[in-house]
């Protein structure tokens, strides 16, 4: 583009006017990038959706999706995901507000207990699996004391069920969910809290009216981030849950076609629809975002 | 946006003794929910370690003996050896192959503007938000298309997909506080934009690329879903011969499965602790924070 308009006009103002709208040769350095990104992230998204649209056994455009959508035992697994990972995704978000709440100050053994929590991200859900299926199994410790305490009679059933999965989305989704709660929480400027108790406002209301709203944006984000953990799930689904029942998960489906039938076509259009479905989500969630203040909050935020 | 320079945060809670009125039985709760959440983490991992290192156990609270031999079944019934080594071959390449693809362009994102920005913005953001199950099966049919899957630059090819941004959205915030006026007297000086790169700014960037060569290192070693799709029988790494060990359960006993995990565990416990030198415990979580504020 450059030496066409350089035939036109004197070539030193053509870049010189691309400079002065931030265009030179430095950009360059982004070249890399952009091309990885294009090639290995774009070019194989749009071949896939591409690819969708071609069922390789026939049938107009739509057939994979109409196949989807037709099968009870390929359709439900939308909903035995959103049914795993919107509650699984809620209870890390609630459950990690009032203990970064009550942690966000300064105390002794604060890094040690953030450190204990990363473990179980590091650890990742295969790790995660393994372990639950020995702690939580029918001779495991939990069951163990639960009988020797007299609570249960008979072991409780916690794996190869949808709780087996759901403690798993739990143990690696909490953390992950607090650390970055506790640091939206840290971010409050303290003063507009204590303003507010000057002025008489006892906890609840100091919680409610000013540090609610302006956590509202980051629970939102961490609800998102937490989601997109807890929809993609698929090792513990497979392992600590039941993959052919009540956690055949939609990631579950899209594998199956892709690497037990070798329907490339129909496992791209499986994974289409999974974008699109959590797309969704959360879209509704930043658009009930949307309603809330953004802005400053007062701190380093 | 404060990713590697966060630190520095909370400093000004000092002061922030106060408020023991809110009753306390809402501290019990809190505190027992923390407790209970880290009786279950020692359960889950304390499970494994005991199983790894049990003879036989049924029914009981402990196993009847001590041994170490499931460790030496798992080491050579698995090829640990060759697993170890791949993990640490694909861990390698990811970690230099996107610190070089990233930095660069990262250094672009944090001082210039220019038409596109926020295109390109949003390219470098979307792999990270999606999950890596969505795009790794378009992604994994396309490399087996061209022959790059079910090897090593497959499983490398696809673990870049997300650590490339990821050192592009940690180093950004990172370079944006380097002061610019340093490159400019420099340049003045009559330095060109390569040795301005090596000999101003790569010294300046070393703890921001090992603080997020170490992430990405973490994240690359425990990275399931993408190298499940595109490993070979000879690439994969320690946590998909873990999974793949598991799901094959029957064949091999229990307790050698958790050898392998433990060996897993610790090889992520030395690399947690190397990480946990350079960085915060949140950062290995918070890869994307909201938009700077203005």
């Amino acid at each position: 583009m450059s030496t066409e308009a350089a035939t036109q006009h004197p070539g030193l103002s053509v870049r010189h006017r691309l400079a002065e709208r931030g265009v030179d040769s430095q950009l360059l350095l982004l070249l890399p990038a952009v091309v990885f990104v294009i090639g290995l992230f774009v070019y194989p998204f749009l071949y896939g959706l591409g690819l969708s649209f071609q069922p390789a056994k026939g049938g107009g455009a739509f057939a994979d999706y109409q196949r989807f959508f037709s099968d009870s035992f390929q359709r439900d697994t939308i909903w035995k995901t959103l049914r795993l990972s919107v509650p699984a995704a809620l209870f890390n978000v609630l459950a990690s507000v009032p203990i970064a709440y009550r942690m966000r100050g300064k105390f002794r053994g604060k890094r040690l207990i953030t450190t204990l929590l990363v473990i179980p991200i590091t650890l990742g859900t295969v790790l995660t699996a393994e372990g639950l299926l020995n702690f939580l199994g029918p001779a495991g410790w939990f069951n163990r004391t639960l009988m020797s305490i007299g609570l249960v009679d008979h072991p409780v059933r916690l794996i190869n069920n949808y709780w087996g999965v759901f403690f798993s989305l739990v143990i690696t989704g909490f953390p992950f969910a607090f650390l970055l709660i506790l640091s939206y929480i840290s971010g409050i400027d303290p003063s507009l809290e204590r303003a507010a108790a000057t002025l008489g406002a006892d906890w609840r209301a100091r919680f409610q009216r000013i540090t609610l709203p302006l956590l509202a944006p980051g629970l939102a984000t961490t609800f998102c981030l937490t989601f997109v953990l807890a929809f993609s799930v698929f090792p513990s689904a497979i392992l600590v849950g039941d993959p052919t029942g009540a956690t055949r998960v939609i990631s579950i489906a899209a594998y199956q076609a892709a690497y037990e039938q070798y329907d490339y076509p129909f496992a791209s259009a499986i994974a289409m629809v999974m974008g699109a479905v959590e797309l969704l989500v959360i879209a509704v969630v930043l658009l009930w975002r949307s309603r809330f203040y953004v802005g400053s909050t007062g701190g380093k935020g | 946006m404060t990713a590697v320079n966060a630190p520095t945060a909370g400093g000004t809670h000092a002061a922030d003794r106060r408020r023991r009125i809110a009753a306390s039985p809402a501290a019990w709760t809190v505190w027992g929910a923390v407790v209970l959440f880290m009786i279950f983490l020692v359960g889950i991992v304390g499970s494994v370690l005991v199983n790894s290192f049990g003879t036989r156990w049924f029914g009981t609270w402990l196993p009847q003996g001590v041994t170490a031999g499931w460790y030496s079944q798992a080491w050579t019934d698995f090829a640990l050896l060759q697993v170890i080594i791949t993990t640490l071959e694909v861990a390698a390449a990811v970690v230099v192959l996107s610190v070089l693809v990233g930095v660069p362009a990262s250094y672009v994102l944090a001082r210039r503007n220019f038409p596109g920005k926020k295109v390109v913005y949003l390219a470098f953001l979307l792999p990270i938000m999606m999950p890596p199950i969505t795009y790794g099966i378009p992604l994994a049919t396309v490399l087996y298309k061209f022959n790059l899957a079910g090897n090593l630059s497959g499983v490398i090819l696809a673990n870049l997909v997300p650590c490339v941004p990821f050192v592009i959205l940690t180093m950004t915030p990172f370079i944006e506080q380097i002061d610019p006026a340093i490159e400019r007297a420099a340049r003045m000086s009559g330095a060109r934009t390569l040795s301005i790169f090596t000999r101003i700014l790569a010294p300046l960037l070393v703890p921001g690329i090992l603080a997020s060569s170490i992430l990405v290192l973490v994240r690359t070693v425990g990275m399931f879903e993408l190298t499940f799709l595109t490993a070979g029988p000879d690439s994969t790494t320690l946590v998909v011969a873990l999974f793949n060990s598991m799901n094959a359960a029957g064949i091999r006993a229990q307790q050698s499965v958790d050898a392998m995990a433990v060996i897993y565990m610790s090889v992520m416990m030395v690399l947690l602790v190397v990480a946990l030198r350079f960085v915060n415990p949140t950062q290995l979580v918070a890869q994307v924070k909201e938009e700077p504020e203005p």
